[in-house]
């Protein structure tokens, strides 16, 4: 016995919740696909901190969600199809190996560090964002790290952050509300790890209008399954 | 990079303002602020963590087991060391 899907009637400020809420819960998802598969015992319970902070807050953001569309955190995240979520592209990208992994979680972690510092005065998300604010800064703070290691490393590790970044900056177009700002946190990190900035060319986008890469659809399937085919399951 | 690129560090937790630093266990790490990060993430998930320290585990002097005879055994026979003689008021909390 199958689900059907649901669609939200969406006002702006329901597609803002949304774009935010999918963004940390497909990111979060991403991440937690690290769990087994980490190159050490301390990175693999960092990568799983940071995606359980990521799904913490797409909680948080369902729910205030859906006191505005009826509809439960649950059913937001499970019962949605592709067309439906609002995040980004660079979420829903494959893991790739740790560099790209790193260089995505510090290109994301640094815009919505700004979003949320940003809406600490926004009376509807000022609770959430203060919180999700420090969760943010730690995520910076582990990845930025890593980035300068891995860039100014090995001939092998810098040849993969540069890879990574190369193949990421397309896809930073849509994440930043203020570009110019997440230029400037994101160019002294690359700097320090030796790292050549892209130049800003063509980048990719869709994501907001719910046009998707073609791992977004795997990912949900594996992400709603259980839910879709056995509605209502507890633990 | 695999474990044996990496230093152990000792690490030490202060749960809370009056409390000591207690030993928690060991990271891998490569230096010194990404083995404050594994400390972090390792042993403080559960709200365990008010301060951290992270030593190399290299850099620990240790005593030599078989050095315990002559090491501890003189104090076990002077009782009058010990403050049991006295009551502790409940209002005093940790010693």
């Amino acid at each position: 016995m199958a689900t059907t899907s649901i669609r939200v009637a969406e006002t702006p400020h329901i597609s803002k919740l949304l774009q935010y809420a999918d963004d940390v819960l497909i990111l979060g998802h991403r991440t937690s696909e690290w769990t087994g598969h980490a190159p050490l015992l301390e990175e693999e319970l960092a990568l799983a901190n940071i995606a359980l902070d990521l799904i913490g807050q797409a909680r948080a953001l369902y729910q205030a969600a859906g006191e505005l569309t009826g509809h439960s955190e649950d059913e937001l995240a499970y019962l949605r199809d592709p067309p439906s979520f609002r995040n980004a592209l660079i979420a829903e990208l494959p893991n790739g190996d740790f560099a790209f992994t790193i260089a995505r979680l510090f290109f994301v972690s640094v815009a919505y560090d700004q979003t949320w510092r940003g809406r600490q005065d926004d009376p509807a998300l000022a609770a959430i964002a203060a919180k999700a604010a420090k969760e943010s800064a730690y995520h910076i703070r582990h990845t930025a790290e890593w980035l300068i290691r891995l860039g100014d490393g090995t001939d092998e590790s810098h040849r993969r952050a540069r890879n990574a970044v190369e193949s990421l900056w397309p896809y930073t177009g849509e994440i930043a509300a203020d570009r110019a700002a997440w230029l400037r946190a994101v160019t002294p990190v690359l700097t320090r790890a030796t790292l050549p900035l892209p130049p800003d060319a063509w980048m990719q986008s869709g994501g907001r209008t719910g046009r998707h890469t073609e791992h977004l659809g795997h990912l949900l399937a594996e992400m709603q399954i259980l839910p879709r085919t056995f509605p209502g399951a507890v633990w | 990079m695999g474990a044996g690129d990496s230093m152990l560090w000792e690490v030490f937790i202060r749960a809370r303002n009056g409390l000591s630093h207690r030993h928690a266990g060991s990271v891998h790490a490569a230096d010194p602020e990404m083995a404050l990060q594994a400390a972090r993430d390792v042993y403080t998930r559960r709200g365990e963590g008010l301060s951290i320290w992270v030593v190399p585990s290299a850099a620990i002097v240790a005593s030599d087991p078989s050095d315990k005879d002559s090491l501890f055994e003189p104090a076990a026979s002077k009782i009058y060391r010990h403050p049991t003689f006295y009551d502790v008021p409940d209002e005093v909390g940790n010693m």
